[in-house]
């Protein structure tokens, strides 16, 4: 396949940034979407310019690493997946292909198409983990019974890799699927059930103070999900959040 | 409870309760407008009962104007909010493949039906309060005493084709509005899960057949009076 690319460059965080087209030729339609940036970012060094920064790790799709926003979808345009697991099949030859960095206030370009999400981490940070004593004395998780429907829910919320497409998908970059997703996981289970008022309430301050929007319920965040994480997530926060309001 | 509406959830779930109450009162206004096909009488004495009946006056009323006010508001706020949590856009950007046209026009079909309530309110609630509580007139009578003014004021308003035809359009916002707007009212305050399934058909309802009544009565009177 011979392709048009539309990359998204841009040298630091405090640089503006533009649109550059490349032409790359005979891509297989087998290659990964980052094999394929790969093989252009190797021209680009033989040409001794500069290569494309991009985000990945595991390559796989278990990190959430790996991002970009792909003619106008996080992930591109395949479902359930992320774009290491994107395969140049579902492009046409000759297509041309935009490719930019994900878009949000709280997620700072700092080169090319690498995004800063160190917003994540932070939320994380405010409440998304349970404490527990580990002085050699720690009880088994498993020996408290969990209801199956519940350890179910749980278990799917905690499938979020926090790759963020969600936010990049949101008309108004909202984090909710994300931290709904990180409040269930907790609040379902008897482990999580101490700290839960303080847990939602913290996680939701940090969110709203990163600077990302709010939720009015389009659902592309459920839809673009590379795990499927489900509304039903948020909903189950601003349960969470609202009776943890009116506790204190 | 302190600072609510400071937060994202807080500000969503207030945006949920206004909403709730206006689709309350649609659904009342629509319960009143249908009794002016079938009965001139019934019509007249409803809304005499409802212009006049002190709850409905100085309790009702001003709750129902506190919640547009604080509804449209509110959703310019979070439509300001959600524009600087992105501040430079995608090139291209596919929201159909994940989301409806609804769901991301709010603010324009929002704004349309704004509009038509300035409209709505000059038709009808500026001379309504104008009649009784300027000139002081609470009778509810026609100048000349002869009976109720209110269903000859509504079928008067009718005669208009391009009112009738405002109201037409404004009506299909009123629609798009609701159907990404019922459902969405519902997740804002926790409510979706497994015992809510049977809401969404539901919510589609309301959304389509509420506007499409109110449309059926206008073009009523204005077909009705004409020929
Ligand atoms: C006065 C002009 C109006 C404006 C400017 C306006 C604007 C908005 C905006 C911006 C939203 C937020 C988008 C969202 O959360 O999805 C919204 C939500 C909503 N609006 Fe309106 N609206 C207006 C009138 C109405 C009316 C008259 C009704 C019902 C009879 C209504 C029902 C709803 C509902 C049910 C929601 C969803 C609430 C939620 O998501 O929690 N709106 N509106
Ligand atoms: S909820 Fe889904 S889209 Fe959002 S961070 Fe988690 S895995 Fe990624
Ligand atoms: S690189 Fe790990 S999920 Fe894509």
């Amino acid at each position: 396949m011979n392709l048009t690319l539309k990359i998204w460059r841009q040298k630091n965080k405090d640089d503006k940034g533009k649109l550059v087209d490349y032409k790359i030729n005979e891509v297989s339609p087998d290659m990964s979407f980052l094999e394929m940036l790969d093989v252009l970012n190797e021209q680009l060094i033989n040409k001794g310019e500069d290569p494309v920064a991009f985000d990945h790790d595991c390559r796989e799709g278990i990190c959430g690493m790996c991002s970009l926003f792909i003619n106008g979808q996080a992930h591109g345009p395949d479902r359930g997946i992320t774009t290491c697991q994107l395969h140049m099949r579902m492009f046409k030859d000759e297509d041309t292909i935009f490719i930019e960095p994900f878009r949000a206030t709280a997620f700072p370009v700092i080169k090319d198409l690498v995004v800063d999400r160190t917003s994540f981490d932070r939320i994380q940070h405010a409440g998304g983990f349970i404490s527990v004593n580990t002085s050699g004395n720690t009880i088994d998780a498993n020996a408290i019974p969990v209801n199956k429907h519940d350890a179910d829910e749980a278990f799917e919320a905690a499938t979020c890799i926090g790759c963020g497409a969600c936010v990049a998908s949101c008309k108004n970059s909202s984090a909710m699927l994300f931290v709904g997703a990180k409040v269930s996981q907790f609040a379902l289970l008897p482990q999580g059930k101490v700290e839960a008022t303080d847990r939602v309430l913290n996680m939701v301050k940090q969110m709203d103070e990163e600077g990302f929007g709010n939720c009015t319920n389009t659902g592309a965040c459920e839809i673009e999900c590379p795990k499927g994480i489900s509304l039903e997530n948020i909903a189950r926060m601003n349960r969470e959040y609202l009776s943890a309001s009116l506790k204190g | 409870m302190s600072g609510i509406l400071n937060s994202s959830i807080g500000r969503k779930f207030a945006m949920a309760l206004s909403a709730f109450f206006l689709m309350i009162f649609l659904l009342q206004h629509f319960a009143i407008n249908v009794t002016s096909v079938f009965s001139a009488n019934t019509f007249n004495e409803t809304s005499h009962f409802m212009g006049t009946n002190a709850l409905v006056q100085y309790v009702f009323q001003p709750i129902l104007l506190f919640s547009v006010v604080f509804h449209f508001v509110m959703g310019f706020v979070l439509e300001i909010k959600n524009r600087k949590a992105r501040q430079i856009p995608y090139a291209k950007n596919n929201g159909a493949a994940n989301s409806s046209w609804m769901s991301r026009n709010m603010i324009w079909t929002g704004l349309a039906i704004l509009a038509f309530m300035g409209l709505h309110f000059y038709d009808f609630w500026f001379p309504e309060i104008n009649t009784k509580y300027i000139q002081g007139d609470m009778s509810g009578l026609l100048a000349d005493g002869s009976g109720y003014r209110y269903f000859e004021e509504l079928q008067h308003k009718f005669l208009s084709p391009v009112r009738v035809g405002i109201y037409v359009v404004a009506f299909v916002f009123l629609a798009l509005h609701l159907l990404h707007g019922f459902n969405s009212a519902f997740q804002s305050v926790g409510a979706n899960n497994k015992y809510t399934k049977g809401l969404k058909g539901f919510g589609k309802a309301y959304a389509i057949l509420i506007p499409l009544g109110f449309v059926i009565i206008a073009l009523y009177h204005h077909f009705n009076h004409i020929s």
